[in-house]
Formats: C-alpha cells, structure tokens, sequence
C-alpha cells in the first residue's frame, strides 16, 4: 500500500530525514518509535504535504501512485489520512461543515456521488459514538475550546468520517488520560483494523500500543529506521530506553 | 460633507479614495435616516454589482433608539460607504461590514459615531477580505462629547491580505471629552494562517474551498445577528468564491 524508499527531507534547509525506507502493506498495524528528534512527526508531515518539508531525495509510492506528486487533498482523497498530534483550532467554522465539505470533496475526487446532509449526520453520529463523543461537540468550531484529550478523539471521528485506507496517527496518544487513551485505542481498531487498510502509528511510549497492537515496531533514529521487531521490540525499548536499543 | 467640490486625496476622509471614480458620481447626496426615541430601525447595504457605488448616511438616533446597518461592500470597482452617526442618550448602534475586493477595486468605509449624550452605546465590526491590487480601507472616528458619560464604544477591525500586492489601510480614532468611557479598539491585518489551510487541506479540501472556508469564518462576525444575517453570508460566501 504504501513504499517509502530512502526518503531524504529537510524543514527550513536541516536535513532531517536521512534515507528512511519503509513498506506498509494492507491490513498492517506498524509504530514509529524514536527519541526526541529523531524525525517523526516529519515524516507525517512529509506524507501528508505540508508546505515547508522539502523532499530532497527518495521515492513514496501509495496506493500504486507516485505520493510526492500529489497536493494534500489529493493525498486524501487517495485514501491517506494524518492525525495531527496538535490539531488546529479554526474558530468560526463547525466541525459538522467542514467534515461534510472534506468527505464530498473526497469523494468528488474519487468521481463518486455527494453525501447528502442526512446521510452526513447519519454517519457522523455513528463515529461519534465510536469515540464516545456528543454530537453537539461536532457543531462547535473546529478544535475551539476543546482539552488536549478532546482534540485527538476528534480527530479519530474524522477519521472514522473519512474512513481512509491508510492513517498516519502522529502522537495521537500523547495528552490522553487512561480512559480517552482507551478509547481512542478502540476507536482505531474498529475504524482501522481492516484487511484493506493499514496503521502508522508515531509514538514516543509503548502505552497506545497496548490498544492497538502493532505487527511491526520500527525505531527511527537519526532520520533513519535503524531498527525493526515485533510488538516486543516496543516493550523493550519501555524498559531499556532508546539509549541503549539505539546504540 | 456638504461641499460640493469633489474632494481631493488631500482631504482626510478620502485619502485612499479613487476620486477618479467618485467623480462620476459626485456630489453624492446625503440619507438622512432619523430613528425616533425609543424606537428602532436596520439598514443593509449590499453593493455588489460592478460600477461605482458612493453612499453617505446621516443617522440620528434619539433618546433610546437602536439602529442595526449591515454593510457588504464587494464588487464595485470603486465603493465607498460614509456614514455619519448621532447617539442620544442611552441609544444603541450597531454597524457590521464586510469588504470584500480584488483586482485594482478600492473598497472604504469611513464612519464618525458622535456620542452625544451619556449611556449611549456603538459596536462597530468590520472584515475586509484584500486579493489582487485591491484596495481596503477603513477610517471610524468616534467623538464623545463632554457630558457624554456612561459611553460604550467599541471597533472591531480586521483585515485579510490574501496577496502581498494588495493594501489594507485601518485608521480607528477616538476623540474623548467625557470621563466616565469605555472605548475599545481592536486592529489587525493579516494573512491566512498556513497551518489551518494545511488542516483543511489533509482532509480533502481543495486549496479554495479551504481558503474559502477559513474566510467565511472570518467575516461571520460582521452579519451574527444581523436580520438578514443568512442572505448576506451567502452573498458575502458566492462573492468570495469568485475572488479566490
């Protein structure tokens, strides 16, 4: 599904991915772990196109197209979807107006039939209660006046709205408390946790994982993946640190 | 303005004007809307179809009056709104505008609220949306006469430069003889925020609808409450579409 093949990429000319390569297949879970630094939350940002990470060598294939080509929403509406590990807030604008504009939008691209308003809500109302979310929170501004925990099963309920092929959760754990982290947790297995989609979760802890369970945990080091395990290799990075798996 | 010479750049009140285009339309004739005591009245101007548009208003509001004036002032090449207020005591007065213009279009509102008697409240709002070489300006003047306690005046003003070529002017003023005021004031000119755009646009927008978007939430402010609130939005939104 998606071939990330020795990526090089640099945020205000500091080379920060070093020749990171990476094959996600349909139907897998894989984490991102890494110390402070290491690249991360570049390379979401990388694969979703945000404007000022330049790709400076490397090859991104999704879903059989050249990735690198594609504007963000066009990045989305192949199916690729990126939590955001600080999602924005954009006061005056609704959660339910925006989700609905993103989803037809999406679909526009893909050359399939609008959603119409009740089939929206419909939808929306069902991923909510995925997240144990209230409906209200969804006709409020965008992020507005949401907590840290808040914001990121937010995010999930979009995901769940977009229902993608592919999602990129940077940091979705980080600010949860233990229930939401549990939530958040389930929300991504029944959204995700399909055979004809895939998981990269970016994480600094082990926690999330114990919700979600990864089929590949890499470490990225240096811009690099320097090294790639199983589900324990994250439990022993919980008890080792990075330090001494890194070196 | 009662002078019958078509004003110069020199003149304060007109200094980003296009007097080019005024004069073919001056003199512009004054309306003169009188709101009785205790009574209330609304106004919208909408002037969106091309051509040049110079309106002056004069509104007198009496003792306890309200008045609610609604302004969309986008689409004419050259588009001037001037409006002239008089509180009297306890009066109430609420304008909420949105410029909106590209091209080589100059858009302006002038406003001087006279506070002249005590407890009278003003509430200007106002949202101007720059793309091209366009021009936007807003000049409030706000006079609250000796005597003139217990005021409440307020200016919102904020302006979006979606191209570096395009130029917000904001002059708010306040001239104050009383000493029992709140005046509040609040000016900025901005871009977009990148970051929000980016958002938008991970989840499928388009870069339009994503500025759009952000737009629409931008001069809400300036019609929330307004009686015909929803039609304006939506001229205001089809508007915007056509600039971006």
């Amino acid at each position: 599904m998606l071939t990330i093949n020795d990526l090089h990429a640099t945020v205000a000319d500091k080379p920060i991915l070093k020749g990171l390569s990476l094959q996600i297949n349909a139907g897998e879970v894989h984490a991102i772990m890494g110390p402070n630094g290491a690249g991360k939350s570049t390379t979401g940002y990388v694969l979703g196109g945000r404007p000022g990470y330049e790709v400076t060598g490397g090859s991104v294939t999704f879903q059989g197209q050249d990735l690198l080509e594609l504007e963000p929403h066009e990045r989305a509406a192949l199916g690729l979807f990126l939590g955001f590990q600080y999602p924005v807030e954009i006061p005056g604008v609704s959660f339910v107006q925006f989700l609905r504009e993103a989803a037809n939008a999406q679909r526009k691209g893909r050359g399939e039939e609008p959603l119409s308003g009740g089939e929206f809500l419909k939808l929306a109302r069902e991923k909510a209660g995925l997240l144990r979310m209230d409906m209200d929170m969804l006709k409020r501004p965008v992020n507005v006046g949401f907590s840290g925990g808040e914001k990121k099963r937010a995010e999930m309920v979009q995901m769940g709205i977009l229902d993608p092929k592919l999602a990129i959760l940077d940091e979705t754990d980080s600010g949860l408390d233990i229930d939401a982290l549990r939530i958040c947790g389930e929300g991504i297995n029944a959204i995700m946790r399909k055979p004809d989609k895939a998981v990269l979760l970016i994480t600094h802890y082990q926690r999330l994982l114990d919700y979600v369970k990864p089929d590949f945990v890499h470490v990225l080091a240096g811009g690099r993946i320097i090294r790639t395990g199983g589900p324990e290799l994250a439990l022993q990075l919980e008890n080792e640190g990075y330090e001494a798996v890194v070196a | 303005m009662t002078t019958l010479a078509l004003p110069t750049r020199r003149d304060e009140g007109f200094r980003y004007s296009d007097v080019d285009a005024l004069a073919g339309v001056w003199p512009v004739t004054r309306e003169d809307i009188t709101v009785a005591a205790g009574t209330s009245g609304s106004l919208e101007v909408v002037a969106i179809d091309g051509g040049t548009v110079a309106r002056h208003l004069l509104i007198t509001l009496d003792a306890g009056a309200t008045f609610d004036l609604r302004v969309l002032n986008a689409g004419p090449s050259f588009g001037r709104i001037e409006v002239d207020v008089i509180l009297g005591e306890g009066a109430d007065f609420t304008l909420g505008a949105a410029q909106l213009a590209t091209g080589a279009e100059t858009v302006e509102i002038v406003t001087e609220v006279m506070h002249a008697a005590p407890d009278a409240t003003s509430k200007q709002i106002i949202r101007t949306v720059l793309a091209g070489h366009s021009t936007g300006t807003y000049l409030g003047r706000i006079a609250v006469a000796r005597g003139a306690d217990g005021t409440d005046a307020e200016q919102s003003v904020r302006a979006m430069l979606l191209d570096r070529t395009a130029t917000a002017n904001a002059r708010p003023e306040l001239e104050i003889y009383a000493d029992d005021v709140k005046a509040a004031h609040g000016c900025a000119v901005g871009e977009l925020d990148a970051q929000g755009l980016f958002y938008l646009m991970s989840r499928g927008l388009t870069p339009p609808q994503a500025k759009r978007l952000m737009l629409q939430a931008f001069i809400a402010e300036a019609f929330a409450g307004a009686p015909g609130e929803e039609a304006l939005s939506e001229a205001a939104v089809s508007r915007l579409e056509a600039i971006l």
